[in-house]
């Protein structure tokens, strides 16, 4: 069990007030919870400083949690004081199922406030089961035919007095075809299980979209950038453009502009209860790097011979 | 392995009630009522006698519950922030719609 210093992540001494604590956790709270605070280290900091607030704020568990004294550092290995022993009831080898090595220290405070005084499973009460939620990162190719994963998660499991635990637990899910970045979706039943009867919790997905080497996705619209060469932008030409589908022949008018967005319907990501997003491929012109010969040569005549001027700039004054 | 049909999208297409949105939230009903008085639920017909919310409700409440029970918000501070957070979405997905328009450089 690895030690962590509830009163450094609160930045409170020791011997902080109950009032103190509140006003810590307030201002951190408010600084590093996840839905309003852009830090992608917050989420991991909000529950460390919620699991140290939890603890120090319960004159009973603070008082066990001090019992550990001064001497650790965070991450230290922790020798539990023998009175732990009877407080946390150690099970013998023969039952196996409860040692101090691989419990989690917040894991440990939790189960001390359920076990005490009325811990689930005693009192008979109906909890329902918990929430699970986890962001699942998929390709674009996966969001447009759907896809099944594995999640692996690391999820309380509390035993007949309440204890809890964290145990790591593989979840299959398929995700249908048709999820955008930051779709949301629920599993029913798939959280954690009720107690007494309570009903199981759910599975919360948070869809994430990975770049793609090709394309850009913005909600169910696809965007790829188009190079031309300038005479198939001038004169116009059929080009291959690939699509999530297999690649399909464009035709480009004559004449078309750098910038310009070319639609190609229907050939974006799927919407869940029909129709499709649309793919634009965006012309660039790119001129070639190194001109041979003969190329500089007719580029010089084109030059010569045409009278376009781009830049309509009015003088100035 | 659940299968698709146990998979619910949490779009507006979708439908849920207010007892299912108490239930994945853990608000109590009278504090969603609230909300929606503040604007910050908007039922898909204020009118009807039972209410129905799009499952992006869903969504919204449980980040309500969370701010709720987190950093101790009452009801009208609740639904402001809520609304904040509509206009911090709506802006990142604009610049995402803005950034996939750009091309990359050409080399």
């Amino acid at each position: 069990m690895k030690y962590k210093d509830y009163y450094q992540i609160l930045g409170v001494a020791r011997d902080a007030s109950a009032d103190d604590l509140k006003k810590s956790y307030r201002k951190l709270a408010h600084q590093y919870h996840p839905d309003v605070s852009k830090d992608p280290a917050g989420e991991e900091k909000f529950k460390e400083i919620a699991e140290a607030y939890d603890t120090l704020k319960s004159p009973e568990k603070r008082a066990a949690y001090d019992q550990l004294g001064t001497g650790y550092k965070p991450g230290d290995e922790i020798r539990p004081p023998p009175d732990w022993q009877q407080q946390f009831q150690e099970r013998q080898a023969g039952d196996g199922t409860f040692s101090f090595d691989d419990l989690d220290l917040g894991d440990l405070f939790e189960s001390l406030s359920r076990g005490r005084g009325g811990g689930r499973a005693r009192a008979n009460i109906q909890f329902p089961g918990e929430d699970y939620e986890v962001t699942v990162p998929i390709s674009l190719e996966d969001a447009y035919s759907g896809t099944q994963v594995d999640l692996n998660l690391s999820v309380p499991e509390y035993d007949a007095e309440g204890r809890v635990r964290h145990v790591p637990k593989t979840i299959k899910a398929r995700i249908p075809k048709g999820a955008i970045d930051g779709q949301r979706l629920r599993l029913r039943g798939q959280g954690g299980k009720g107690v007494n009867g309570g009903r199981d919790g759910d599975l919360y997905l948070n869809v994430a979209l990975k770049p793609h080497p090709l394309f850009r996705a913005s909600g169910h619209d696809l965007f790829i950038d188009l190079p031309l060469t300038p005479w198939e932008a001038a004169l116009g030409a059929t080009v291959e453009v690939p699509t999530l589908s297999g690649a399909v022949n464009l035709k480009i008018p004559p004449g078309t502009a750098a910038g310009k967005k070319l639609r190609l319907g229907k050939k974006g990501l799927p919407k869940p209860h029909g129709g499709e997003g649309d793919l634009y491929a965006l012309v660039q012109i790119a001129n070639p790097p190194d001109l041979t010969d003969r190329e500089r040569e007719l580029y010089k005549q084109l030059a010569e011979t045409s009278r376009f001027n781009p830049r309509g700039y009015k003088n100035a004054g | 392995m659940p299968d698709e049909n146990d998979v619910m999208w949490l779009h507006s297409h979708a439908q849920v009630t207010i007892v299912e949105l108490a239930e994945c939230s853990g608000l109590p009903e009278p504090v969603l009522r609230e909300l929606v008085e503040y604007g910050a639920l908007e039922p898909a017909d204020p009118q009807a006698r039972e209410w129905v919310f799009g499952g992006d409700c869903v969504v919204r409440v449980r980040t309500a519950a969370r701010l709720r029970n987190d950093l101790e918000l009452e009801t009208p501070a609740l639904a402001l922030v809520l609304s904040l957070l509509d206009e911090i979405h709506r802006q990142e997905g604009e610049l995402r719609r803005l950034g996939a328009q750009l091309s990359s450089p050409l080399r």
